[in-house]
């Protein structure tokens, strides 16, 4: 459904993404891994259009979506999230939702009916009437969630969305992924908790100093030395391998 | 238009209300002639809440637009001799343009915040020098319209009465319109890039658009209040409606009313011409003082009044469940 | 015609360095407190008054005034900042542009209804003997002026790259917080820096007034001008301020020449709304991040 090709970004003398390429097949959840500062933030906001790559190609459903205003992609059924979450504060969850809902559906009623409808699928359906700004953090990550879900978007990109959360709060947002998933859409995710990427992806990449090191199963990836020396350090590694055997 | 957070924002607005009709039975002429000034001042505040409270772009020249508005129509009843109506149309039409030029610009290399509010105060600039300096419109003299009353010259100088009915019209549309948008999908879009610009592309918002969408909008409204100046006083010069105090009463206004709100701007006008009024009498109309007092309230506003008046009136008596900021 | 632009570019940068003067207070106030103060211009205006005053009653000359007025102002521009416009904008940038432009209101009415709107000069006969420069004559007033504000920019770039004040404000400019955690009284910095601005600008007023004129509307002339200045020489530098000023100075001086007195100034607002468009971060600047 993406394809990303050879995509290289450079920031004055940085080298923030090299000839990094990834694919995401419909109806998939994949994972992208990497230490801070590996480039993957970077990776995100030039798939979604805020940033031009210096070379490179993105594509999705087959079209060449390179450069386009992110807008546009969006339009096309693919959404990004944000790493720091920002609802807009001046609105209820209602509305926020149905910033993303007006996509597709241009009369108030519509977008306010479809906003209710996903925020209930979401579980915040005694939240809707309260101001975003009241939300706690696990309530801005289903905002998110649910902002991006209702543009119609068919391919979500989630920046971090574990970040921040207690593991009973993790475990939720990992049921209502697959519950969307479920329903038929795709997500690229960059993530940090281990844990709800070897639970959710079948496929991650792992990025270090913005080239693509390693691919495969969680699983596989875990036991890569390359991505263990890179990313995770020894004590995570066995932590995880734990995790693996349980 | 009409739903309200609370007890405090419909008492505040049946107030406005009650005074606006009780403007009819008060059997001093005075008031009535105030409230036009106020009436008239209260359509350019509502331009720049347009932008400034929904869209969260502050400008500090609205008067490119009120000004260009004004001109537009006086030079073509003036230099060309066009028909009243038709020329107050072409007002409107040229402040949306004005606008929506300035926006493109502006928008079109990414000015913001602090930056955008000085690009509108020196479009305002550079329209007045220009007026002040060619003869098409008028140069130093400004402008002057025969005095003809009548309705195919929209000049009713001679009936304050209709002219504060049509006022009253015109300052009502213009809300209209503005609780039309706010319950748009525009109105969330706007909103939407005045909490967060990023989220808001991300979404699928063409956010260039929506900003400059905005500006014509305002603009027109902006156009409009200088056209309704123009018939008012049948003269205009450069220096007072490219002038900065109408930047400043534009943004007044709508802060202390509430900015973003429907009613905010009106409320905000009103208030604060009623305390000009009053300290012009208290003071024995020295010039210029209203001007500090409008100042010092609006400091008061921005420190202690972060949503203005409204603002401060959804917080009394809270109607609900509904804690937002409607009406 | 080419005989009359040498003058115009030499009294240009004569007035260009006034302009950078006071550019100069407003780029360090904006610099460090990565503020817009509006009312600048007002500050500008009072000092003239102040100068004016002192001259008229007193019978002060102007050049004289120098060290009575740049310290009173550089006390007000402390007390301004820290009683007034840190405490009422709470914080955020757009009310602090608000709070400063009620202010310049306060400042230009309140001088309107003091002092009427008469245009006041000081006559001070020497002011306006020429100099010969290039075979163009200068009023004298300008040169000074003129060799006043090199003078003043080389000693504020001195102080801020050669003493330990300097580097305290260098430090809160570029971090905040971590100057905090130093130690750095950073409200107290920005109330320094802001008398600094608002004592260049009174240095300015008291050079101006022989060869200008006051009204309580001379301060908006200025304030766009500033605006510009300060922008044009990228927000906060001070070399790029006095470049900018200078250029801005001749700028004028040319658009006077070529489209009449009336829309001599045109070339300034004209020159910043490019700037702002085109090159938001300066002619000298890189972009911002």
């Amino acid at each position: 459904m993406l394809e990303v090709r050879n995509l290289t970004k450079r920031f004055g003398g940085l080298l923030a993404l090299s000839d990094a390429s990834l694919d995401v097949p419909e109806g998939a959840i994949v994972g992208l891994l990497g230490p801070n500062g590996a480039g993957k933030t970077t990776c995100f906001t030039i798939i979604a259009g805020f940033t031009r790559a210096d070379s490179g190609s993105v594509r999705l459903d087959g079209q060449d979506i390179t450069g386009l205003p992110p807008h546009r992609i969006c339009g096309l059924g693919m959404v990004r999230t944000f790493q720091i979450v920002q609802p807009f504060a001046g609105l209820t969850v209602q509305e926020n939702i149905a910033v993303g809902a007006y996509l597709r559906h241009e009369s108030r009623r519509e977008a306010l009916a479809e906003a209710r409808r996903i925020g209930q699928r979401l579980g915040m359906g005694a939240l809707l009437d309260r101001p975003a700004a009241s939300l706690t953090i696990a309530g801005r990550k289903r905002l998110e969630i649910a902002r991006a879900l209702a543009t119609g978007a068919r391919l979500l990109l989630l920046d971090e969305v574990m970040a921040g959360l207690i593991p009973t709060e993790v475990t939720e947002i990992v049921g209502i992924i697959r519950q969307i998933r479920d329903e038929g859409h795709t997500f690229l995710m960059i993530e940090h908790v281990m844990q709800a990427v070897m639970s959710l992806a079948e496929t991650a990449y792992v990025l270090n100093y913005g080239k693509m090191i390693a691919q495969g199963t969680p699983q596989q990836l875990v036991r890569d030395p390359a991505v263990v020396e890179a990313y995770l350090g020894h004590g995570a590694a066995a932590r995880l391998q734990e995790a693996a055997h349980a | 238009m009409m739903r309200f957070a609370s007890l405090g924002q419909a008492a505040l607005v049946a107030l406005v209300v009650v005074y606006l009709l009780a403007v009819y039975l008060l059997p001093s002429q005075v008031w009535m002639g105030f409230t036009i000034n106020a009436l008239a001042m209260s359509i350019v505040a509502l331009s720049w809440n347009i932008t400034g409270g929904f869209g969260g772009m502050a400008s500090f020249g609205h008067a490119a637009m009120y000004g260009t508005g004004a001109y537009a129509s006086a030079v073509l009843q003036v230099q060309f001799g066009v028909n009243a109506w038709v020329a107050f149309a072409a007002g409107i039409a040229a402040g949306a343009l004005m606008g929506a030029f300035i926006g493109a610009l502006a928008f079109r290399y990414g000015v913001k915040g602090s930056y955008f509010a000085l690009v509108t105060l020196a479009f305002a600039e550079v329209l007045r020098i220009c007026a002040s300096a060619f003869e098409i419109t008028g140069a130093g003299r400004g402008l002057q319209l025969t005095l003809q009353p009548g309705v195919a010259t929209l000049q009713f100088n001679n009936d304050r009465v209709l002219t504060y009915t049509l006022l009253l019209g015109i300052v009502a549309l213009v809300m209209a319109l503005t609780a039309w948008l706010k319950y748009s999908r525009f109105g969330a879009y706007l909103v939407a890039v005045r909490e967060n610009e990023d989220a808001a592309r991300a979404l699928g918002i063409d956010t260039y658009r929506v900003k400059v969408t905005a500006m014509a909008i305002s603009g027109a409204f902006g156009g409009l209040a200088g056209a309704v100046y123009l018939q008012l006083w049948l003269f205009i010069d450069s220096s007072v409606v490219y002038g900065v105090s109408i930047s400043v009463t534009a943004l007044i206004g709508p802060i202390i009313g509430g900015a973003g709100t429907v009613w905010g701007p009106l409320v905000g006008t009103l208030g604060l011409h009623l305390l000009g009024e009053g300290a012009k009498t208290a003071l024995h109309g020295a010039p210029g003082l209203n001007f500090v007092l409008y100042a010092l309230v609006l400091i008061a506003a921005l420190r202690f009044l972060p949503q203005g008046l409204m603002g401060l009136a959804a917080r009394i008596g809270v109607l609900g469940r509904k804690g937002g900021d409607d009406a | 015609m080419s005989s009359l632009i040498l003058p115009a570019v030499l009294n240009g940068l004569t007035m260009g360095a006034v302009y950078a003067l006071i550019a100069l207070g407003l780029t360090l106030i904006y610099g460090v407190l990565h503020i817009i103060n509006f009312a600048h211009g007002s500050l500008l205006m009072l000092g003239l008054y102040a100068a004016y005053f002192l001259f008229h009653f007193w019978g002060i000359d102007p050049y004289l005034a120098i060290v009575i007025v740049v310290p009173a102002f550089f006390a007000l521009g402390y007390v301004l900042q820290r009683g007034i416009i840190a405490p009422m904008s709470a914080g955020s940038e757009q009310n602090v542009l608000l709070v400063t432009l009620a202010l310049s209101l306060v400042i230009d009415n309140l001088a309107l209804y003091f002092w009427t709107s008469n245009t006041r000069t000081a006559d001070i006969a020497y002011a306006y003997d020429t100099v010969e420069v290039l075979g163009a004559y200068l009023t004298l007033g300008r040169v000074i002026a003129f060799f006043a504000a090199l003078l003043v920019a080389g000693l504020m770039w001195l102080f801020m790259t050669r003493t330990r004040t300097g580097a305290a404000i260098r430090a809160v400019a570029i971090e905040k917080r971590g100057a905090e955690i130093v130690g750095i009284d950073v409200g107290h910095t920005y109330a320094l820096c802001f008398g600094i601005g608002t004592a260049c600008v009174a240095l300015a007023a008291c050079l101006l007034l022989p060869t200008f004129y006051v009204t309580p509307q001379v301060g908006y002339t200025f304030v766009l001008v500033a605006f510009t200045t300060v922008v044009m020489g990228g927000m906060g530098s001070l070399p790029g301020a006095l470049v900018a000023g200078l250029l801005l100075g001749v700028i004028e001086a040319l658009g006077g020449l070529f489209l009449g007195e009336s829309l001599g100034q045109l070339g300034i607002f004209v020159a910043f709304i490019l700037t702002l468009l085109f090159r938001p971060a300066g002619l000298l600047g890189r972009r911002p991040t």
